[in-house]
């Protein structure tokens, strides 16, 4: 053992082993949360296989697979994301573990990449189902780049729809932090066009679509299967950008309201 | 330091000092600003005015924060993780963290080793909190309030694990709005009222000083004359009854059967915890400078 070891200054490696060790921790508090992994995990499958796979309808019948696919994958990823942040976060600040956890030498970071980290698990588990049910149940037929360009920009959502659950959670108390982040999840995944295409959708709505971040990464997935509206990529990555710059002003903007509480 | 809730100032130029290897209680009423103490303290407040120190450091400086432990006041960690999990997580952000199975023995949390947080009840809970508060075996440990809401076994059961910090040689500061509570654990208590340090002293300065008495009877005297009493500390009528409260009760009774034999339906009554400060603050609760050494006055 070090003879002084408070003097000793943590390098690197010691954040990592730390963000690690939160990330192990808050994956099993929460896959034993039943009222988290349960909808998050079987929600999207089971609707995939639903719409996709037993009542396949409308368009053309090897297209609304494929479509499904990358919009289901999407809302793979924001259920976890959202949810993760939003509520998980606003319910640790409402029982005291965050102020807590600000008394030790845990970086903030660390807490931070766990919650990212713990969405990216979930979104990933539910990338593998989908594409299992895809490839052997609704016949969806992709080159071997495709699968992995698909899997690569639906996991990306992580990044802007945890921003949208950390301004949330920074914001609002867990009771309507719940109510909020469910009313966020549900119209935004209508209107972005996760469940249908949004030229269903009135033509004011489809303009609106542009303010929703999961719009912007449904068409980046969209496009990898040639299925999106084809608006430029730069496009999409600019506007997806600064929502989420937006979104993370607002969060920081809540936590120092907390802090000078 | 100063600090404020908005219009509300919760503390008053505060200034208190905590000795190496001493158990200091903050002792005072709910509302009274002990909370807001130690979140300055711990550098999760940042004060309008002045500055906390702590080790020579800013309270929130790494190197302190690997040094310290503290049991908040409301808190609670993820409830489905288990004690064992909550210890190895807090365990891993320490450099010389202590050994678990001692974290266990000295919380009292043996066979609950593998139970989730979220099935523990309200004691074994803020014993959990307690372990992870020394999971960093820090010199300096914070205590908010850590027997609230327990029960008196609960309660004799935390202060005995308490009492064990001070023969390990640790610092700690550890509020509270019991008098006994203070006094059983604490070498030095600090009383605050209103924001402001109005007593400070050993256990026993400070419980003599805190013998407050209330005087309840019927009598002919008018309280305008018994508030010019120099025993009286507070005067008030409830219905037919005159209360005054007093540190001397016996000169009290004197001067009043002096003045009044017919005096009758008299009760004297121990003080609770807010008449012992309006004792300490000699009833002027308004304008009381509480300077380190605390007003003069008492036995």
């Amino acid at each position: 053992m070090e003879p002084t070891p408070h003097t000793l200054r943590p390098g690197l490696g010691w954040s990592v082993r730390i963000a690690l060790l939160e990330t192990r921790f808050q994956f099993l508090s929460s896959l034993r949360l039943p009222a988290f992994a349960v909808p998050t995990l079987l929600f999207p499958l089971f609707f995939y296989l639903f719409f996709a796979v037993v009542f396949p309808s409308g368009g053309p019948s090897l297209a609304a697979p494929t479509y499904l696919l990358a919009t289901f994958g999407v809302f793979g990823v924001l259920a976890p994301s959202i949810f993760g942040f939003g509520v998980g976060l606003a319910q640790e600040r409402d029982s005291g573990a965050l102020v807590l956890k600000r008394t030790t030498p845990m970086p903030a970071g660390a807490y931070l990449f766990a919650r990212v980290g713990v969405a990216a698990i979930f979104g990933a588990v539910v990338i593998v189902g989908l594409f299992l049910l895809a490839g052997y149940a609704a016949g969806v037929e992709l080159y071997r780049g495709q699968w992995f360009a698909l899997a690569g920009a639906i996991l990306a959502g992580v990044l802007p729809f945890s921003a949208i659950g950390l301004a949330i959670g920074a914001w609002a108390k867990q009771q309507a932090a719940v109510a909020v982040v469910n009313l966020v999840f549900i119209a935004m995944s209508v209107l972005s066009g996760l469940w249908f295409p949004i030229q269903m959708l009135p033509g004011f709505l489809q303009d609106f679509a542009n303010a929703l971040p999961a719009y912007h990464l449904g068409q980046l997935a969209l496009k990898v299967v040639a299925l999106d509206l084809g608006r430029p990529v730069w496009l999409h990555l600019v506007l997806l950008g600064g929502q989420t710059a937006i979104c993370l002003v607002v969060a920081a903007a809540g936590f120092r309201r907390f802090s000078g509480r | 330091m100063t600090h404020r809730y908005g219009d509300v100032l919760a503390l008053d130029r505060l200034d208190l000092e905590v000795r190496e290897g001493e158990v200091l209680a903050v002792l005072g009423p709910n509302g009274a600003g002990k909370t807001t103490a130690v979140g300055l303290l711990l550098g999760t407040l940042t004060p309008q005015s002045g500055a906390a120190r702590v080790f020579g450091a800013a309270p929130d400086d790494a190197a302190v924060r690997r040094r310290r432990g503290a049991m908040l006041q409301v808190s609670g960690v993820p409830e489905t993780l288990t004690v064992a999990e909550h210890l190895a997580l807090f365990r891993a952000y320490y450099p010389s963290p202590l050994p678990t199975a001692r974290l266990l023995e000295m919380a009292g949390l043996g066979e609950l080793r593998d139970r989730r947080f979220g099935k523990l009840s309200g004691g074994q809970k803020q014993r959990v909190m307690f372990a992870l508060a020394l999971a960093g075996d820090p010199e300096l440990v914070f205590l908010d309030e850590p027997t609230a809401g327990l029960d008196l076994d609960g309660r004799r059961r935390l202060w005995d694990e308490i009492r064990g910090l001070r023969v390990a040689g640790r610092t700690a500061v550890l509020t509270t709005h019991y008098l006994e509570e203070a006094d059983a654990l604490a070498d030095r208590i600090a009383v605050i009222h209103r924001g402001r340090l109005i007593a400070e002293g050993s256990p026993e300065e400070i419980k003599s000083r805190t013998a407050g008495r209330v005087v309840r009877s019927v009598t002919s005297i008018s309280p305008e004359t018994a508030r010019s009493f120099p025993e009286a500390v507070q005067v008030e009528t409830r219905g037919q009854h005159l209360e005054i409260v007093t540190a001397e009760p016996e000169a009290l009774l004197r001067r009043m059967f002096e003045l009044d034999s017919g005096l009758g339906d008299l009760t004297v009554v121990g003080a609770g915890l807010e008449e012992a400060f309006l004792a300490l603050t000699g009833g002027v609760t308004g304008g009381v400078t509480g300077g380190a050494g605390g007003p003069e006055g008492g036995t």
